[in-house]
Formats: C-alpha cells, structure tokens, sequence
C-alpha cells in the first residue's frame, strides 16, 4: 500500500471521521467540536496541496477497493477531479468558520456539524468516484446526508422544502441508477477514462446509449437544476445559509453538473457524443436553463430566492460549456465549476449575515444597507460584478472563453445566450446594489455590538476571503498556478493533444 | 386400481376436504379439527404408499408418520391452549375477522 | 475429511438445551443462559463460516446415520450463511430483550405479573426457535425439514402471544396458517417420496423427473412456504402478528422467521427442483413479489402505527425476494439473481430487526407507536432514530447498503432479460420505500420534544443501531460474503456437495 493508494482515502477520512466523532460529542461542547472541524478542514486542505503537487510531477492517486466480483470502488484522482476537490476542501474550512459563528447558540449543532462533514465526504467522493458504480453510491450517500441539512430548522416549511428536496433528488437518484445498471448490462464494468470509454461501441448500439445518455443527464440534471427539474432548489432555501452557500458553490448542484461533465467527457467522450447527436439537445436545455433561471431571478424579492435562481442559471454554464465541441468552450465549462463556487459562495455568505445581523430577508429591506456594512456588501458587490462577468472578473474569465468556444464550436448561438444573459444578470444583480449603495436606509439600522466590526468575525472573514481568491482567479487567469491554466491542461487531454 | 392408489386418492380426497373445512369453518374448534384432518390424510398417503414394491414394506413412511402423529399432537395441544386463553380472556372462539359484522 | 470440530451439530445442539436448562431455571438464570448460549452459537456460525472457507461444504449424519433413517446435515456457503445471520440478528435481539423484558415500576400488580411472565418464557422460546432455525438450514432431507418447519411455528407462536392482549387472536390465526403450510409441505413430500422414494435433497435432485405427482408436490410445498412467507395475496396473517407481538419478538419474526421459509424455497428451486420446473412458474413467483412490493408498499404509506407500517414493510420488501424468482429462470442470470436475492434476505434481517428494535424503544420512551405523536422524539433518542434512518436507507435500496448492491444486480439481471416492467416495480419499491420511511422520520426531527421524559436503557438504543450499521455494511462487505456464500456451490442443480 502506497501513498498513491492513502492520499485519497486519507482526503476522504479527513472529513468523514470529525463527522461520525461530532455524532457521539455531547451538545454543550462547542469547543471540542469546532476544534475537530477546524482540523479536519485544515487536515483536509493539507493533504489536497499535497496531492495538487503530486499530480503535477505527474502521479496518478488511485485507491481501489473490492465491491462486487467484476467492480471495485474506485478512488481515483487525476487533474480534473483535483479541481474539484480543492475547491470542496477550500470551501468546506471557510464554511465550517463561517458555520460555528452563524449557528452559535442555536440547537441541534452536534448533528448538524456531523451532517456537515459527512456532506463534504460525500462530496468528496462523487469528485473522486472512478467508475459510474463509485460515483452512484457516493451521489446517493449525498442525497441523503444533506437532507437533515435541509430541514434544520425543524419548521414545517423546512419540512415542506425537505419533502420537495428528496422527491426530486431521489427520483433523480433512481433514474440515474437505471441509466448506469443499463450500461452495465450493455458494456460491462465503465470506468472513467479521458476521452471516453464507450467509443469503440458499435452502432448497433447506439440507439440504446442515446436514451441511457439521457437517463444519466435527467438523474443528474435534478441535482444539477436544468430547467425543468430546478423545481426543488428554490425550496430549498429554507436551509440556514451555511448551508446554502454550500449546496450551491460545491456540495449537491456542483456534483450534479460534475456528474454531466464526467458523463461527458470520461464515460461518453465529447467526440463519441457528438458522433451520436447527444451535445446539442443538451446545449440547447443547458441555454435554456440559462435564460429561465436569469427571468425568474429578476421576479424575486426574497434575496435568497434571488440568488438561488440566479444559481439555476449559472451553473447551467458549465453545462452548455461541456456540451459545445472544442478545448475553449470545456475551459470555459470547467473553469466555471470554481469561480461560480466561489462568487456564489460569497454571496450567499453576504446574504446570510445580512440576515443574521439585521433581520434582512428581502431586496426590498436593502436601500443603504451599504454604508451599515461596508465590507460585506463591497465582497457581495463584487461577486455580483463577477456574475455579470465585468472584466477582468473571474466570470468575464469563464463567459469569455464559452464564447469563443461557441464561435469555434460553429455555435454562433451560445455567444448571443451569454449575451442575452449577461443583460438579464446585469437586471436582477445592478439594482440591489443600486439599492445598497445609494439609496437611504429605510429605517435606522440597529447598532453593531461593542468589540465587533460590522459583524462577527467569524461570519465576515470567510466571504473577504473568497472574494480575494475569485478575484485573484481573474486578474491571474493567465498564471500557471490559477485555475484557468489548470483547467487548459485538462482540455487538452480530453482533446487527445 | 391397485390398493395404493386407492389410499393415495383417499388421502388426496381428505386433504381436499380439510383444507375446504378449514377455510369454511369459523368456530377455532372446527378448524383446529380441520388441521388434523388434513394430517391424517398426509399420513394415510405416506402409509398407503409404504406397501409398494414387494413383501417388506418400507420402513422409511413409518417412521414419518410416526414423527408426524407427535408433532400433530403438540400442535393440537397447542392450538387448544390458545383457543381457551383467547376464550377466557377476550370472549372469543372465533377469530375478530371472522367476525358477523 | 477430519474436521477439529463439528459447528453445525453445535449450532442445532447448544440452542436445544439451552431452551431445557432456561425453561427449568428461573427467569433471571434463565436470561444468563440465554445470553451465554448466544454467545456460544454466535461462535459456533463463526466457526462453522471459517471451516467451510477453509474446507468447503460438509455432510454429517448425527449419531453415525446416515440417509434414509438417520439425520441428515449439510453445510453448505448458503446454509453458512443464514446461519451467521440468524446468530447476529438473535443474539442482538436479546441484548435488546434484557431490557425490554425487565421488571418496570408500575403500579398495577397485573401488569408487573405479565411483564414477569413475559421475561419468564422469552428464553426458552426463543431459544426453542433458534435450534429450529439452525436445524431448519442444516437438515439434508425433506422430512426433517418437515420437523423443524413445525418446531418453528411451535415456537414462533407463543411467541407472538406473550404480549397478551390483541396478540392472542394475531397468534391463533399465525398458528393455523402455519400448520396449514407445514402440512402442504408434508403432503408434498409424501408425493415425492411416492414418485421416486427418496427424501434427501441431493440425491432427489439427481433423479427428479417431471411429472404429475411431482408437479402437485411442487405446487403444494412451494404454496405452502409462500404461505408461511406471506407472500402476497398470502400475506394477510404477517402484520397482525408481527405488528402485536413484542418488539423483540417482531424483530426476530420479520427479520429472520420469514426468510427461514424463503430459504427453502430458494434451496429448492435453485438446487432440487429446476428438473421439473418451467419458466412460467418462475413468472408466477416474480409478479406474486413485483405485486407484494407495490401493494406492501401502498398499504405502508396508509398506517398510522409504526409497527404496522414495519410490517407491511415486511410484506413488501418480501416481495423483492420473489421477484427474483423470475429473474433466475433465466439460466446465465441464475446464479446473480440467487446471490442478490440472499444479499437482499440479509440485509434486510439486520435492517428490518433494527427498525423493530427501534419502535420497541419508541414504544417505551413515549408509551405508543403512533406515527402522528412522534413530534421531536429524535432530540430524546437520537441513537434510536439515527439508527432508524440507517436501517430506512437500507429499505430505500440506497447505497451503500446491502439492498442497494442487490437492487443493483436485480436491475443488471432485468435489463439484460428486456424485463422493463420489473425495473419499473424495481425503481417505484425504492422511491415507495423512501415515501414511507420520511413519514416516520420527518415529524420525528420536527420542533422541540413534547410529553414526559421516560428513559430508555442504553443497551436498546444501541443493539438497534447496531443492527442498522450492520445493515449498510451489507453492501460494502459484499465481496467477503460472496465468497462464503458460493462454498459448495449451493445455487448449481447439478450435487456440489460431497456424498
């Protein structure tokens, strides 16, 4: 056993073990608790670095573990599974802080912390899974690890939003599960390789592969919010906002659009996808989803709604990326999975302490909320400018390349959704900063307590520090180290260059 | 018709009219008496058919039947007891489902 | 072969007399053998488990008999296995019962009497079942399947009827309709005896020959342990009785009983009977279950008891086991479709005890099993209740629980065979089994506890998650099973065990 072999299952344990330990922890132990996540996170973020350096002297981490006679569970991590979980590994500490102070004093905490962890394992494993069985178990595990999140607050409506949440993922799950089982029956055992592994298939079957490739993209689209299976998310809402920002930046909606890239390029292989005339409908339901999620959100009070369809519709970028033929347009995609994570991250940390601190639930309740909270609404303002993709913003970074994907793609059609989007972006973000920034307050706002600045600290560092990283990944888009650059290597090796 | 076929059809014919009492029935005496019915025309089968193939019959049905008279008697014993506590403590000799409405 | 010791004639032995001793003892020596003698037999299937990887599949004739007159046991992978599961399932079980059955403060003298009488006569009982179980998986020949089928309702019975009350009459019904099955089976066996004068499994496997007889006896053994198995329609007896009896007793009947009957059926239509069996019959079987699901399923969704909403559970996850049947008809996809179908009968006895266990603490904290006053219970047991989520994701089919691997290979079995309508029942059990599942833990993480705070011992909170986390590793687990499982080759018609 090697460390090509423990790397992974040491990332995986790093979170899952705090998890099942915060379980046993009595509720009054605050301190034990927050100091076994902190160092799971930290653990965590460690060993990812460590694997980050491993796989550019070019190791490959794999960790196979018998399941059944002819599958193993695999945990394999290459570049494009890295990128995921360096972003999982990085979000879950700054969640985990932005957690402790968000929830401090509030119930329950022993099992939501332990619901937290187990989440970020789940998440963990569905960037990992090597084969469609690995990924299937830790996406189900997911599923199913989140729905306590969800219902926190223990309130009917949270209830309500729980009910709807399992009723569509479940569904999804199934549906997802008949796909992969289907796929084995045809092929056998499917692991991921770069490129695809279904290529040398016959056209006999391909009429078969066509409505497998379908199954596989409803079941993840549920989690993945395609138009029209998003119907669970804005529900979703009711969750406390740690939670949100998770589920939103890389927890349940990243592993469903992570899952379609995977399907994508490992398992069908963007070039056997485009042989049978699957990328298209699927463009076209990813443009879709665009344009719906941007409308919606314009119609929305409720800030978190807002921003929640807001989320229906960004992450269907990195969907219509991976579905458009050409290196720029899966640069575009793939890169799109880190900066959406983390500008939408920080803005649903913005939300949450405005929420938190003044009781601020609506755009409406917004005018002047600017000068009572400087820093917070400076990152939230950011991510928004980011969203829009303002130059040099990370996601001007990822529309950019999308686009020129599209044009080489033959696509002209993607640049003018990006368009037509940026505008209805510009529609539903411009006026709550408008309102933040130069409108009077509607009414004085409660003072902050003494020894703070605008708020806890614990609530106000994790969203300065994801603004700083989303825009550094912007202004050193071109470095070797950003995420761009990464996401160039990964192209190419699905491209075969 | 040989002898065994004789028991054999017997034992079917029995059977059939035990497992019909039993499902007719309602009172839990009756049906206990259907059950073992249906037992003794089990065993009528086995013993009729120890005959076959020559002077000596075959030990083995016997020994079945043997066996079988036991446990049929411990199950009767059994169903009886129930019977009454159900008797003694709700009133009942039949089942609440099969209860006139 | 020499062998350093003989598991399986332990495993039937040591739970016999310890049913005696228990029986004559008092109540709390009786508990100590009891709980000495579960030790032993989860030693003993340990044992037996090891021997057969290290030796593969064995025959013992008790006493130096051999067939006809004498005793037949054969361990094989498949018997190795139902014994292990028993052992596991049982002896948590009776962890749990220590406490269930212990003395209460109460103020009613009746009460306090039927409590007493109830940890008085647990152990000897179900110690009785336990060697008809084992017995029931080691035994060679059709007749002393037979006995220990009868040995089994005998005790499986008062059993039910220790939680006095309702039970009684939920007994006296399971009492008839398992001597009806018990005599179907008899009146089989005599028919098979009479065609080709042979009892024992393996030799009758070699010379079966279709015919009428053979397909009467057939059809009457089968009817009767589908009877005994509650197999829908046949189901209609399972959740009176296992929803009244006391909640270890529920645990040990839908967790273990029910698949002692299933695993005759499976040891005879994989190794016995496919001479003589058409793919219809299969078709039967596989719609009974794919119905026993959906109905099972429905009615679930429609009780306001959690007991009954276990138990109709029971009928339908029973049903998945059946489906099976019309899986494996296909010869290349027999021997998956046979090792999902056991996979599935043990994960979902670890699951199913757990769920039971579990309702027996509920029953306890709160002093019901209605669903509509679970409000907030999980702040007051939260062990119990995680413990209830684990075993429900096993319900669920989703990973990485047992049933989840065993769905999978149903679903591979089904799609290969173009059986779309099973993969349709296949997918709506699980999203069924999910839908009952939340209504019992949805109110249960709602709001703050209401109502007195009554404790429940440690010990029963954590045999039951226990039991659940046993369930989920099941799946993961799965490789090493497969191997013990396939010592012998239980599921090839053809006699893989040594004369």
């Amino acid at each position: 056993m090697t460390v090509t072999f423990w790397l992974p299952v040491a990332i995986l344990l790093s979170s899952f073990v705090p998890g099942v330990v915060i379980f046993l922890l009595p509720e009054e132990q605050s301190g034990a608790r927050t100091a076994l996540n902190l160092i799971g996170a930290v653990i965590k973020v460690v060993l990812v670095i460590g694997m980050i350096w491993g796989i550019t002297e070019g190791r490959i981490y794999e960790a196979r573990i018998p399941l059944l006679p002819d599958i193993d569970l695999v945990l394999h991590a290459s570049r494009l599974p890295v990128l995921f979980i360096s972003l999982s590994a990085v979000l879950w500490l700054l969640t985990t802080i932005y957690a402790v102070g968000y929830l401090e004093g509030s119930p329950h905490r022993s099992r939501f912390f332990g619901f937290f962890s187990l989440c970020v394992s789940a998440t963990t494993g569905v960037a990992m899974a090597g084969n469609l069985l690995s990924f299937l178990v830790f996406y189900e595990i997911l599923t199913l690890v989140t729905w306590p999140l969800v219902i926190h607050r223990g309130t009917e409506e949270a209830h309500q939003a729980g009910r709807v949440y399992l009723a569509y993922t479940l569904t999804g799950g199934a549906l997802l599960m008949v796909g992969i089982t289907w796929l084995h029956a045809l092929v056998g055992p499917v692991d991921f390789v770069e490129r695809g592994a279904l290529a040398g298939i016959g056209p006999d079957y391909h009429g078969q592969l066509k409505v497998i490739f379908a199954l596989l993209i409803a079941g993840l689209g549920v989690k993945a919010a395609l138009v029209p299976l998003h119907g669970w998310l804005p529900h979703a809402m009711v969750a406390p906002a740690p939670v949100s920002a998770l589920l939103h930046a890389v927890a349940v909606v990243k592993a469903g659009a992570f899952g379609i890239v995977r399907v994508m390029y490992d398992v069908f292989g963007i070039e056997f996808a485009t042989t049978l005339g699957v990328h298209r409908p699927l463009a076209l339901v990813a443009s879709i989803t665009i344009i719906y999620g941007s409308i919606q959100a314009l119609a929305q009070d409720d800030l978190k709604r807002r921003l929640a369809f807001s989320t229906v519709s960004q992450i269907s970028y990195i969907i219509l990326g991976v579905a458009t033929l050409g290196r720029l347009a899966t640069i575009g995609g793939v890169v799109h999975l880190v900066h959406q994570a983390l500008m939408k991250i920080t803005l649903f940390f913005c939300a949450g302490i405005l929420l938190e601190t003044l009781g601020i639930h609506r755009v409406s309740e917004m005018n002047g909320v600017g000068r009572r909270m400087p820093l917070t609404m400076i990152a939230f303002s950011l991510a928004a400018l980011g969203m829009i993709g303002l130059p040099p913003m990370a996601g001007f970074i990822s529309k950019w390349y999308l686009g020129l994907g599209g044009l080489d793609a033959g696509d002209p059609w993607v640049l003018a959704v990006l368009l037509v989007s940026t505008i209805l972006n510009a529609a539903y973000f411009l006026p709550i900063l408008h309102a933040a920034w130069f409108r009077p307050a509607n009414s004085p706002w409660p003072e902050a307590r003494r020894g703070e600045f605008e708020t806890r600290l614990y609530l106000l560092l994790p969203p300065l520090i994801t603004a700083l990283l989303f825009i550094l990944a912007g202004l050193f888009a071109a470095a070797p180290v950003s995420p761009t650059a990464w996401c160039h290597v990964i192209a190419d090796a699905e491209y075969g260059q | 018709m040989s002898l065994s076929t004789l028991y054999a059809m017997t034992g079917v014919a029995l059977f059939s009219l035990g497992f019909h009492a039993l499902l007719v029935q309602r009172h839990l005496l009756r049906k206990v008496l259907a059950l073992n019915v249906l037992g003794s025309a089990t065993f009528l089968l086995l013993v009729g058919m120890a005959r076959r193939g020559g002077d000596t019959p075959d030990p083995v049905p016997h020994a079945m039947v043997l066996t079988g008279i036991v446990v049929a008697v411990s199950a009767t014993a059994l169903a009886l007891s129930l019977a009454r506590r159900l008797k003694a403590a709700q009133g009942l000799v039949r089942l609440p489902e099969d209860m006139p409405e | 072969m020499d062998r350093p010791l003989n598991w399986a004639v332990l495993s039937v032995v040591l739970p016999l007399f310890g049913a005696v001793a228990a029986f004559l003892a008092r109540a709390r020596a009786g508990q100590r053998i009891g709980l000495l003698i579960s030790l032993a037999v989860v030693l003993c299937s340990c044992g037996l488990a090891l021997q057969l990887l290290e030796y593969g599949a064995d025959r013992y004739g008790i006493g130096g008999w051999s067939a006809p007159l004498g005793i037949g046991l054969v361990a094989d992978g498949l018997s190795a296995v139902m014994l292990f599961m028993t052992a596991v399932v049982g002896a948590l079980t009776g962890l749990h019962a220590t406490r269930y059955f212990a003395p209460r403060l109460s103020h009613d003298s009746a009460q306090a009497a039927s409590q007493a009488h109830r940890r008085r006569y647990f152990w000897p009982l179900w110690l009785f079942m336990w060697a008809a179980l084992n017995a029931l998986y080691l035994s060679a020949d059709l007749f002393n399947l037979y006995v220990t089928l009868e040995l089994l309702g005998l005790s499986a019975v008062p059993l039910v009827a220790l939680a006095g009350g309702p039970s009684l009459a939920a007994a006296m019904r399971y009492l008839l309709v398992s001597m009806l099955g018990s005599l179907a089976w008899l009146f089989g066996v005599a028919l098979l005896y009479s065609a080709h004068g042979v009892l024992d499994l393996d030799r009758l496997s070699g010379i079966l020959a279709p015919g009428p007889a053979v397909w009467a006896a057939i059809a009457l053994m089968t009817g009767g342990m589908l009877l005994k198995t509650a197999v829908f329609p046949l189901h209609f007896w399972l959740p009176p009785a296992h929803a009244s009896a006391p909640a270890p007793v529920s645990a040990l009947l839908s967790a273990v009983v029910v698949k002692a009957t299933f695993y005759l059926v499976v040891r005879l239509w994989a190794q016995v009977f496919p001479a003589a069996l058409s793919f219809a019959a299969g078709q039967l079987l596989g719609y009974l279950g794919a119905a026993a699901i959906l109905w099972g399923s429905v009615q679930a969704l429609r009780q306001d008891r959690i007991k009954l909403l276990l138990a109709y559970s029971t009928v339908a996850q029973l049903g998945y086991l059946f489906l099976v049947f019309s899986l494996a008809m296909a010869p290349e996809a027999a021997a998956d479709a046979w090792r999902a179908a056991v996979l599935f009968a043990v994960a979902h006895a670890f699951g199913k005890a757990a769920l039971f266990l579990a309702s027996g603490n509920l029953l306890l904290a709160l002093g019901h099993d209605r669903i509509d006053g679970l409000h907030g219970v999980s702040a007051r047991l939260p062990i119990t209740m995680f413990a209830f989520g684990l075993a429900g994701v096993n319900l669920m089919g989703l990973p990485p629980s047992g049933s989840f691997i065993a769905k999978w290979w149903m679903l591979i079995a089904a799609l290969r065979g173009g059986r779309w309508e099973l993969v349709l029942v296949l997918v709506l059990g699980s999203l069924l089994a999910a839908a009952y599942v939340l209504r019992v833990l949805g109110p249960a993480l709602m709001g703050p506890a209401r109502g007195p705070r009554i404790a429940v011992p440690a010990l029963m909170e954590w045999t039951a998650l226990a039991l659940a986390l046993l369930s989920v590793l099941a799946g993961i687990t799965v490789s090493t099973s497969l191997r013990l499982l396939e010592v012998g080759n239980p599921f090839s018609p053809a006699p893989g065990v040594p004369q």
